[in-house]
């Protein structure tokens, strides 16, 4: 599945049209800047995810391209037209709010039908359009029915089944999904994915959920404190972080203080304290010295009397079902979280066992702070 | 544990359950002795016959009704003929306050908007200024609306002083004084009901409504208008009807060509040369127009819900 999210991307690059054009965009609330000159080039037909913690300005880039925002400095560009200076209601996308922002007077089929309305297509499109709206989203029978008469799924869909309804180059989504349960949250997720491919409309999407981000992007950009920490597919973004925040805000990891000796060719030796020396993936400009490495804990394997990478002391075994997650504690103290298969052959550890660990190749990442 | 909170708990609805009608009695008695027995007292005098010292004689009688619609002529022998002097005195009552309605509207509209706007914490201090008017008793102020309309008040003397104008414009006594009158009494309850209801507006539908391409006045009318329409009929009604009945403003700032329903009332009761069931009926035709309007703002509202 990586290898084909690698493959759509290298057409991506160099076959199909930028969507989405952002360029050194400064967005300022009185002295606070919400964004500190952010870029972001989003494809044609991709489906790209704005990932970070809340108040780390992924929103206020969203409300930005939707036209809700002023911003400060910067161009934003749409197929390479400049749409910073049009009012919402000029820009050619739409979006899906937070909490669907339906409007609540309408019933469920002239929610769908209105942006078409105001574009001022005629009545008789305009149903047939929201009809097939509706039958997308599996609502074909509650287009009489006002909002408040749907479950939170339900409005979910009318709200989707709205912003496509009028063929926007570009859907914006703005934590879509963060109302409903998990279970169908977790629907939502393929569903929107699927909603994707078919109508070939680049999706921006916005989520501070990382699985989620992981799950249905083409590419991720994580955004911390207004500005691009890195930007790249699920698999580089998960497992070639390129600095600490990156590591440790997808997904679960350990981050462990280790001195770096010699670097070369992209590889480093490592010292961590009670163990014996690693080989890391390293950053090219690295210098030698105190660094932060970072460990998945699902990387780590019971080393069953081979020759073990790290001994550690097992302070709590969590029992997850799939999973085991293992709190254990290595020998300078640093605590270490490792993530066992519940395979038949597993008994389970003991709290207060010493245990060895093997490192999986190519594990350990050197994290740049 | 649980089963002992239910039980207490319904312990307690009982103990409630009894006490609704002792509690509730108070108001059913104020709401019947002050406003349902007096109703009921003016309906049952319009039907009888004046005295001629004020008061009224135990009589039955359809001549209040016959003197508010009819004409007779001095002798009695001429054929009957509308009269209009009373129905031209309602239709001016009604435009006027149709128009105070409509001009408060369009001055609360945005002023309620504006407030509701503010950040929370000034929005208390906003709705208070609003209600400070209110602390003056309403006649007081409507004596210095006088004060400040007549010909060499405050208001003319600075038209005068800009060189806007040469001469005093004349306002007290006219249609326009007792509009002034109206429009500033009743102004506040226009403002109230609407800020509330656009207090509660969810302004992510505004945001909506533009990403799917309306116009800033497009968004009012299709988005903002019918959300907020609750509020806006609750303030055409608490500015209407007390317009259509007011006495205070038509009587001490219009003159004798600007009678109003409530002057005219007000006249059949107070004056040496009163007639109680006349200023009954009156009243009564008064109360069935309002009715009327409210009957038919419920009619709306409860089609719209359906």
């Amino acid at each position: 599945m990586g290898l084909v999210q690698t493959e759509k991307l290298g057409n991506c690059g160099s076959l199909q049209r930028e969507a989405v054009g952002i360029k050194r965009v400064v967005k300022c609330y009185g002295s606070f800047e919400a964004l500190k000159g952010v870029s972001l080039s989003i494809a044609d037909n991709e489906f790209f995810t704005l990932l970070g913690p809340s108040g780390c300005g992924k929103t206020t880039l969203l409300r930005s391209i939707a036209g809700f925002e002023d911003v400060t400095e910067g161009e934003i560009a749409l197929y390479g037209l400049d749409i910073a200076a049009l009012p919402p209601e000029q820009r050619p996308v739409n979006t899906v709010f937070q909490q669907y922002a339906l409007f609540p007077h309408m019933s469920v089929r002239e929610n769908v039908a209105f942006g078409l309305r105001m574009k001022g297509v005629a009545q008789a499109e305009r149903q047939a359009r929201a009809a097939e709206m509706l039958e997308m989203v599996h609502l074909s029978e509650f287009g009489d029915r006002l909002p408040s008469q749907l479950s939170g799924g339900q409005q979910q869909r009318v709200a989707l089944a709205r912003a496509l309804a009028p063929r926007p180059r570009v859907l914006l989504l703005d934590e879509p999904l963060s109302a409903l349960d998990l279970k169908l949250r977790q629907a939502m997720r393929v569903e929107l994915k699927q909603l994707q491919e078919t109508t070939g409309i680049t999706f921006v999407f916005v989520t501070h959920d990382q699985e989620e981000a992981l799950a249905m992007s083409d590419r991720i950009a994580v955004m911390s404190a207004g500005e691009v920490q890195q930007v790249g597919d699920p698999r580089t973004i998960y497992e070639a972080p390129v600095n600490r925040f990156v590591a440790e805000f997808i997904g679960e990891t350990n981050v462990l203080p280790v001195t770096v000796s010699d670097v070369s060719a992209g590889r480093a030796r490592v010292a961590l304290a009670g163990c014996r020396d690693l080989i890391a993936q390293a950053p090219e400009d690295l210098s030698p010295g105190a660094h932060h490495v970072s460990i998945r804990p699902e990387r780590l394997s019971l080393a069953d009397g081979g020759e073990a990478d790290l001994t550690a002391r097992v302070e709590r075994v969590v029992y997850l079902g799939t999973d085991l997650q293992l709190l254990a504690c290595l020998p300078n103290g640093a605590s270490l979280t490792v993530r066992l298969q519940n395979t038949a052959r597993t008994s389970l550890p003991l709290q207060g066992q010493e245990l060895g660990f093997q490192i999986e190749e190519g594990a350990v990442r050197l994290l740049v702070d | 544990m649980a089963a002992e909170a239910t039980s207490r708990s319904a312990r307690s609805g009982t103990g409630w359950q009894g006490l609704v009608l002792p509690l509730l009695l108070p108001s059913w008695l104020v709401i019947g002795i002050f406003m349902l027995v007096p109703v009921a007292l003016m309906a049952v005098y319009s039907f009888l016959t004046k005295d001629f010292r004020g008061g009224i004689v135990w009589q039955f009688s359809l001549d209040a009704y016959d003197q508010f619609f009819v004409e007779r002529g001095l002798f009695g022998d001429e054929p009957p003929l509308p009269n209009w002097t009373y129905i031209t005195i309602f239709w001016r009552s009604i435009w006027q306050a149709g128009l105070a309605t409509l001009l408060c509207l369009i001055i609360g509209f945005p002023t309620a908007w504006f407030i509701a706007t503010r950040n929370p914490r000034h929005r208390a201090l906003w709705v208070f200024l609003i209600t400070v008017p209110y602390w003056v008793n309403l006649l007081i102020r409507t004596v210095s609306m006088r004060f400040l309309l007549r010909d060499h008040g405050p208001f003319n003397e600075m038209l005068m002083a800009i060189g806007l104008i040469d001469s005093p414009l004349r306002i007290i006594n006219t249609d326009l004084a007792v509009q002034i009158g109206l429009f500033y009494s009743y102004l506040p309850f226009m403002v109230l009901p609407i800020y509330a209801a656009v207090e509660r507006y969810n302004f992510a539908l505004s945001e909506a409504a533009r990403d799917l391409y309306a116009g800033p006045w497009t968004v009012l009318r299709e988005i903002v208008l019918p959300t907020v329409k609750p509020g806006i009929v609750a303030g055409c009604i608490l500015v209407f009807v007390p317009s259509l009945g007011a006495f205070l403003a038509p009587d001490l700032l219009g003159g004798a060509r600007t009678y109003m329903i409530g002057s005219l009332i007000d006249e059949q009761f107070r004056g040496s040369a009163g007639n109680w069931p006349f200023g009954s009926a009156v009243a009564m035709i008064l109360l069935t127009m309002v009715l009327a309007v409210l009957l038919w703002q419920v009619r709306v509202a409860t089609r719209e819900k359906r």
